[in-house]
């Protein structure tokens, strides 16, 4: 067995899950939530196997290093870290419909890790052979992973608000009834948020620190740099917002969604758009 | 007149304060920096070549070509700090006095303030209560302060206090990482250096043009790039030696420096960046043997020179390389592309190999067979050179930071109080974050204790 077929086996059980969760929405039956979460476990456990089994082919072929070196490996851990944020999310408040609005993001990278990327396993060039890669890549991801989720939270809030606005008579209704309230949502949105800032922050230190010792600068104004100062300012932004009146709600489940654009764009956009010294994307 | 200027002083107070200007501030910052990731920064001139006229002038004067340390993003940046200084300034006293001298008895005045109060029954004298909420709180909270006011006992009990100044500890810790970054700018710089393997050299370059003494040397002792297998780099190294009036420095002798393993001597850093081959004389080694045997004949060679070779057949090395993975996936190691004339015979390209790949070397120079033993190249290697002695200060920041942003996110400043009077026990609390967890952790307390 490789880490690819278990790779594969994940997709399909985040898949599943995602199916399940609009089955659950659908049928309104706690039980179908449940096995909704639950297929989203299974799918994690053998992802967490399939990492695992990554990283030691990648000894078994004499250049052994974490798997967080090039952009397949970075789109699988991305999805990893995903379900982990919500599945605590999950543990801990027990609003299943999150799933629906969340899972995807995992199963979307997936699929195109699988199905679109170059899965080669590759040595690391000089650039990359320090312990600082772990920390850094460790910390941004899981950052970037509480946004996901926060922003899946922010579609569910301005969707619900539509809905009350309407007065809820419309056929998709009875789908939104599963929902957590407004309020609950804005409360969501927030912890995800106050999750993701501190680890972001961490990410970016931990970068500087590493371009530091590798370049002799913290800070030097890259693209990649300065996009997630880009975010961190949005992030930044928003926390301020939640404490000005008029700025929670509605506001801040915009100013979530554009915070998330702007960290995919700070992951993805700035590898195949613009040029920079992370060009590992390429 | 004065009222006019303190008028105009207030506005600009108040300007300063408002957390509508820390919104802007931050989003308009986040906007304007993605101009840099788009114009290049510090433009090339083949960059600026694909664009037109009217957009240089423009972009250069908005500062575009190098927006970070334009006017104007400095200016945002200023006010920003600005902003906080005085967001701080103007909330940290009323925070200090929550933190510092807190209020340690509950009238029903300040009981209306509270978010959570219950009235407990229970029975006994005011002293045996006092001492039995006392012990309970200590055990199930915290330590309470107890405080006899008209003949009732008040107590109070908190945790966390300090969480509530996590948030300027983190205003505090962007103002250091900003000085660190100044003290950088005014007493480091960034400079570059080339060193051929055995040179040395005491003053490097900035990006300005504009040299720097060292106060010491640093010679190149020797250079060497590894590839992997699949041709991709895997390790530059050069062997340095730091050397104080022409005498190397104890400890200093032969270090080797890789990319992310740099070299630090009297706060100035060196670090692998790059390298490349000097013009002078890369020497090929070729050995060559009679098929029907005898010693090799071992030559050292120029690129493009023609050397006469025994039987009278001619020989020049058109390139060569290290290692030939990259090009001809079966095989490793050294490889030359040369050009073989047999006595009286056309020139014939071929490829040669080293000693391991006989067969395939016999294939090919008549009577002879020629085998590529190598290259003697001499490389020079570059250094990015770094000094910031602000550098430390930096980290002290970003250390501030991280744990300021773990105090306001994940704790709580957590308050109780209790009262004891003739009508029994009151209890109060708030908490300074999630009111709702809150208002369950104090439920639970006060049936707890009205078990006690």
């Amino acid at each position: 067995m490789s880490s690819s077929m278990l790779f594969n086996v994940t997709m399909i059980a985040y898949m599943v899950s995602t199916v399940i969760f609009f089955a659950f929405l659908a049928s309104r039956t706690k039980a179908v939530g449940l096995a909704g979460t639950y297929a989203a476990l299974f799918g994690f456990v053998v992802q967490t196997v399939a990492i695992g089994m990554r990283w030691k082919e990648s000894y078994d072929q004499g250049h052994g290093h974490a798997p967080l070196s090039n952009l397949f490996e970075s789109v699988v851990f991305f999805s990893w870290t995903i379900i982990l944020i919500f599945l605590i999310l999950d543990f801990k408040y027990k609003y299943h419909a999150i799933g629906f609005f969340v899972v995807p993001f995992a199963l979307f990278g997936m699929a195109w890790a699988q199905l679109g990327l170059d899965s080669g396993i590759e040595p690391l060039v000089p650039a990359l052979q320090s312990n600082w890669l772990v920390y850094h890549v460790i910390t941004c991801f899981l950052g970037y992973a509480a946004f996901a989720v926060a922003c899946g939270i922010s579609i569910m809030y301005l969707l619900r608000e539509k809905l009350e606005q309407n007065g809820g008579n419309s056929p998709a209704g009875g789908m939104l009834s599963m929902f957590p309230s407004i309020k609950i949502l804005d409360d969501l949105n927030y912890k995800a948020i106050m999750v993701g800032f501190p680890l972001l922050t961490l990410g970016i230190v931990t970068g500087a620190a590493w371009a530091n010792y590798a370049w002799g600068t913290y800070w030097s104004w890259d693209p990649k740099e300065t996009w997630s100062l880009i975010v961190w300012f949005v992030y930044a932004a928003f926390l301020h917002a939640r404490i000005t009146r008029g700025w929670v709600g509605r506001r801040a489940a915009i100013l979530s969604i554009v915070g998330f654009a702007a960290t995919i764009f700070c992951y993805l956009g700035v590898n195949l758009l613009l040029s920079g010294l992370h060009s590992y994307g390429k | 007149m004065t009222t006019n200027k303190r008028g105009f002083a207030q506005q600009l107070w108040d300007f300063f304060c408002s957390l509508k200007l820390t919104i802007f501030l931050l989003i308009g910052l986040a906007l304007t920096s993605i101009i840099g990731t788009v114009i290049q920064q510090g433009p090339q001139r083949d960059y600026l070549a694909t664009l037109s006229e009217t957009k240089i002038r423009i972009y250069s004067a908005l500062g575009f070509f190098d927006m970070y340390h334009s006017w104007w993003f400095i200016l945002l940046l200023y006010m920003l700090t600005l902003n906080l200084i005085c967001c701080s300034i103007k909330r940290l006293p009323r925070v200090w006095k929550i933190v510092f001298e807190p209020v340690f008895v509950m009238d029903e005045r300040f009981e209306k303030t509270l978010p959570n109060v219950k009235e407990l029954k229970l029975k006994g004298s005011k002293t045996e209560l006092k001492e039995k909420v006392a012990s309970f709180l200590k055990g199930e909270f915290a330590e309470p302060v107890i405080t006899e006011q008209g003949g009732d006992y008040h107590l109070f009990a908190q945790k966390n206090p300090l969480s509530r100044l996590g948030v300027y500890v983190v205003h505090l810790s962007i103002i250091i990482i900003f000085i660190g970054a100044l003290i950088g700018s005014f007493f480091g710089y960034k400079a570059y250096v080339n060193i051929p393997e055995g040179g040395s050299i005491s003053t490097v370059e900035m990006r300005s043009g504009q040299q720097i003494p060292l106060g010491y040397e640093v010679r190149c002792e020797k250079f060497s790039v590894d590839f992997y297998d699949t041709g991709a780099p895997k390790e530059f190294k050069s062997i340095l030696t730091v050397l104080e009036n022409g005498q190397p420095v104890k400890g200093y002798l032969n270090v080797p420096i890789i990319v992310n393993d740099p070299l630090t001597y009297k706060g100035i850093t060196f670090y692998q960046s790059s390298y490349g081959q000097l013009d002078e004389g890369v020497m090929y080694r070729i050995s060559v043997r009679d098929r029907t045997g005898g010693a090799p004949i071992q030559l050292k060679v120029r690129q493009g020179e023609r050397v006469a070779l025994p039987g009278g057949a001619y020989l020049s090395v058109m390139e060569a390389t290290q290692n030939v993975r990259p090009f001809m996936r079966e095989f490793d190691g050294p490889g030359a592309q040369v050009e073989f004339t047999p006595a009286g015979g056309r020139p014939q390209p071929f490829v040669v190999l080293s000693e391991k790949y006989q067969s395939f070397n016999a294939q090919h120079g008549g009577d002879l067979i020629i085998t590529f033993d190598g290259m003697d190249q001499k490389f020079f290697t570059g250094l990015q050179v770094a000094k910031d002695p602000g550098v430390w200060v930096v980290w002290l920041g970003c250390f501030l930071m991280v744990i300021g942003i773990c105090m306001a996110f994940f704790m709580s400043h957590k308050r109780v109080w209790a009262r004891i009077s003739d009508d029994g026990v009151t209890l109060g609390g708030s908490a300074s974050k999630n009111p709702a967890g809150f208002d369950m952790s104090f439920d639970e307390l006060a049936q707890k204790l009205n078990k006690v």
